[in-house]
């Protein structure tokens, strides 16, 4: 069983841990996930390879905890084994040299872009990497990302960092500085990927969204993480999770994510009070 | 033999035959006449020798007629429940020609279930030890007997699961009341204590391709299913509250949604629920329904009751629990409420023409008679298509053009050293084709390593 070999409070809600997988890191290119199941009865929940390491074997993941199984998955510690790991899953993301790439991270997606900044500053790009979330707090991975972008741009809701204001106002200062730019990459909340690709599209500036679906199997089985893209329905599991931002059905999106609210509401309840009395 | 009332088993996720007692199980194989040239079976895909087993059971003797079977079957708790023996080895058998044929898949069954409960677990024999190492991928039937078969020939083997759990569609498709788990779990240990190593979490194609898998392993069976589900591609099947019957079917069985919240998959199940298509998975989804919770169910069908695809035992079941059948209806449309959850099918009714390809008549739709069928769930059943992750990420191998891997009548594929079988060679079938394809690769890949 996947060990955790350290674990890391980020901010009040995220957590950071690497994890010994040798087979998942051999295999890992930037852009694609794993399944957590963290103990039996769990769910199969997807989350990013922030980061991997084929010679030490290890995998890095970044989570925020928002339900039941993303809080079991905390209340492990160092040392303790996950029930399950499998990846990794879905196309990495697209790599040539593109010339100068944004790359918007939002919330818990700030986490998600690394290993995607990081690769494209290999393969040659100028990379300005906005990153932005409510507070200061929820600012995570600041300083990796900064060392790995040519500039860094920090925006919270509250001011408490950077501009004050969304990651959009940013991406729209630098188009509007005349600046020449041939990718543009989110990931991010629904509301937040759908206002950026709102930005680039009459501009025709190619960008690409992470989608974060609901998802069960993650390997094409069962159709729950389905999105239209360009009219047509994709499963972002195995053709995805990256699509063309333009196309996607945001409406749809959104409304999909949403269908077992009161139900997980119910589940993390029952954790809570597990975890309270155990 | 015996069955559960139908108040009782609606309530819960238990089997519904009860299975032979000792006395009905030996008069039942004292029927067979042990014909000199058996057809039943011929009508049996891994031709277990049925006038065998029959005899010693028919003696009492049971331990060997169980030993009987498993010369040539290692799931003989799971063909017994789930063949459609009334159309293979049933179906030939020559007392059916005037009576009822002898009810082997039954007599298969109490052979299996009476080893369990006495829990005389057959010793695992194998043959002397080889080096050669094999790689199975996929753990539903065709994969576990493929790797059974050859462990017993010695051979080191090593099977390859992407889900977490083993099994296939034993495990995530086939309910509970139908094919317990313990059942699959106890067939799955039979399997290991022969000495086969089964690695779950394991997603061939993306962790390791099959060239990587030719450099570590002689050879290499690809037994991973016919797991993507077939929608129907109409308005509104991307709304919430329509699922693909692997997507329901997976959060019930595998996941165990029927025990949320202990169980921490969700499931969400409406009062009216309708499921589209006529196959044993339509008929599946729609008993499992039943059990949690809801008050209407029914098949959508664009035939008849005769065409179905389903067993007629699975029909007749459903039928018997309260699903309304509603035949020559075909879906076009769901609307959703202001929420994005389903809330109604416009169907239109459709009536048989000339017949088609598949031999059954063509249903084709009657002008202007569109109705609304009000749901809150939609299941859709309308079949799967084999897997296409590991063609997509395995250029050279070769497929049909609906996706089935092409192999020759060895199991061979177009690649040296790689051999498939069950769906995703030929697409949604059976589990004892799958079993069957998995023992002729086995003899293809020991034949191969022997020259
Ligand atoms: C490809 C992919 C990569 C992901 N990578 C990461 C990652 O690196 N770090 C991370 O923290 N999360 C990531 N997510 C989201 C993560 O999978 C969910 O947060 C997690 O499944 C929640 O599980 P839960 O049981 O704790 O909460 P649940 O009880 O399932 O959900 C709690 C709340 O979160 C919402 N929610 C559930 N699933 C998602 C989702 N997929 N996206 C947005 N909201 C959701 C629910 O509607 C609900 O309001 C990723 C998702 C996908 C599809
Ligand atoms: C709901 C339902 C009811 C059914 N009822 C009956 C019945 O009553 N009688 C009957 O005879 N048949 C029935 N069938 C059909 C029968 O179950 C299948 O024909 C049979 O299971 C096929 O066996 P298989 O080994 O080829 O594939 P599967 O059972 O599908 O197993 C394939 C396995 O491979 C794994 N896999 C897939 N891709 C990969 C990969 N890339 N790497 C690693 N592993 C992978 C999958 O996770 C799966 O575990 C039913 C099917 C369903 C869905
Ligand atoms: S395995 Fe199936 S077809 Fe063969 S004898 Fe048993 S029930 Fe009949
Ligand atoms: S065909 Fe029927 S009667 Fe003849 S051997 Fe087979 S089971 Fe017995
Ligand atoms: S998550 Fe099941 S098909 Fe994508």
């Amino acid at each position: 069983m996947p060990k955790i070999l350290s674990k890391e409070k980020l901010s009040e809600n995220i957590s950071k841990i690497v994890v010994e997988a040798p087979h998942v890191a051999k295999a890992t290119k930037p852009g694609q996930f794993i399944v957590v199941v963290p103990t039996e009865n769990a769910e199969r929940i997807p989350l990013t390879i922030a980061d991997f390491d084929k010679k030490q074997g290890t995998i890095t993941i970044i989570f925020q905890i928002v339900g039941a199984t993303t809080r079991i998955l905390n209340s492990l510690k160092e040392g303790d084994n996950i029930a399950h790991i499998l990846g990794p899953l879905g196309v990495p993301s697209h790599m040539e040299k593109f010339g100068t790439v944004v790359v918007i991270g939002g919330g818990v997606g700030i986490a998600e872009i690394y290993p995607v900044v990081k690769s494209l500053k290999e393969t040659g790009n100028e990379v300005i990497t906005i990153i932005g979330a409510r507070c200061k707090e929820l600012l995570i991975y600041e300083s990796e990302l900064r060392t790995q972008s040519a500039e860094l741009k920090t925006t919270t809701d509250d001011g408490s960092s950077g501009r004050k204001g969304f990651v959009s106002d940013e991406l729209k200062d630098i188009i509007n500085s005349g600046k020449k730019i041939d990718r543009v990459i989110v990931v991010g909340p629904v509301p937040m990927m759908r206002v950026c690709c709102d930005v680039t599209k009459p501009l025709a500036i190619k960008t690409m969204v992470s989608l974060n679906t609901l998802m069960l199997d993650a390997t094409g089985m069962c159709g729950i993480c389905r999105v239209t893209v360009g009219g047509e329905t994709k499963f972002a599991c195995v053709e995805g999770p990256e699509f063309d931002g333009h196309q996607v059905d945001f409406g749809e999106l959104a409304s999909r994510l949403s269908a077992y609210k009161n139900k997980e509401k119910e589940a993390d309840n029952h954790v809570c009070r597990l975890l309270k009395n155990g | 033999m015996g069955e559960r009332s139908v108040v009782e088993r609606i309530t819960d996720f238990q089997e519904v035959p009860l299975g032979y007692t000792l006395e009905e199980a030996i008069s039942e194989a004292k029927r067979c006449i042990q014909c000199k040239n058996p057809q039943c079976v011929k009508g049996c895909p891994v031709e277990i020798d049925i006038p065998g087993f029959l005899k010693y059971l028919a003696l009492g003797n049971f331990e060997s007629a169980i030993k009987k079977i498993k010369e040539t079957n290692s799931l003989p708790a799971v063909c017994g429940r789930v063949c459609p023996q009334e159309e293979q080895c049933e179906l030939k058998c020559v007392l059916g020609v005037k009576g009822e044929p002898v009810g082997i898949g039954n007599l298969e069954r109490f052979l299996a279930d009476w080893e369990r409960a006495e829990n005389r677990k057959q010793k695992a024999e194998s043959g002397e030890k080889k080096k050669d190492k094999i790689a199975v991928v996929g753990s539903g039937p065709a994969g576990l007997t493929c790797a059974g078969d050859l462990a017993r020939l010695g051979y080191q083997i090593t099977v390859f699961e992407s889900l977490h759990v083993t099994g296939g569609v034993l495990t995530y498709g086939i309910p509970e009341f139908r094919l317990p788990k313990k059942i699959v779990e106890m067939e799955i240990d039979y399997i290991k204590s022969l000495g086969v190593e089964i690695k779950t979490d394991m997603l061939i194609g993306n962790v390791y391709t099959i060239e990587e898998l030719l450099k570590e392993y002689k050879a290499v069976f690809i037994g991973s299913g016919a797991g993507l589900p077939k929608f129907m591609d109409i308005p509104g099947e991307n709304f919430d509250g329509v699922y693909s019957a692997n997507e329901y079917l997976f959060r019930v069985n595998m996941m165990k949604a029927w025990k949320f919240p202990e169980y921490l998959t969700p499931i969400k199940i409406g009062k009216k629920v309708a499921v589209v298509g006529g196959g044993n998975v339509a008929m599946d989804a729609a008993r499992v329904s039943l059990r949690l919770g809801a008050e209407e169910v029914c098949i959508i069908y664009r035939r008849t009751k005769n065409e179905m695809p389903a067993r007629k035992e699975e029909v007749h079941r459903a039928e018997e629990e309260g699903i309304i059948f509603k035949n020559l209806t075909l879906p076009i449309a769901y609307h959703a409420d202001e929420k994005g959850w389903v809330k109604d099918a416009k169907c239109i009714q459709m009536e048989l023409g000339e017949p088609d390809s598949s031999g059954r008549r063509r249903p084709v739709p009657i002008e202007g008679s569109n109705f609304k069928i009000p749901v809150e769930t939609v299941i859709v059943a309308i079949g799967n298509s084999p897997n296409p992750l590991i063609p997509h990420r395995t250029p050279n191998l070769k497929t049909e053009r609906w996706g089935g891997v092409i192999i020759t009548n060895e199991g061979a594929t177009s690649i040296s050293g790689v051999f498939a079988g069950g769906d995703i060679v030929r697409g949604a079938a059976t589990v004892i084709s799958a079993m069957g394809d998995g023992k002729r690769a086995a003899k293809a890949i020991h034949k191969m390593l022997s020259a």
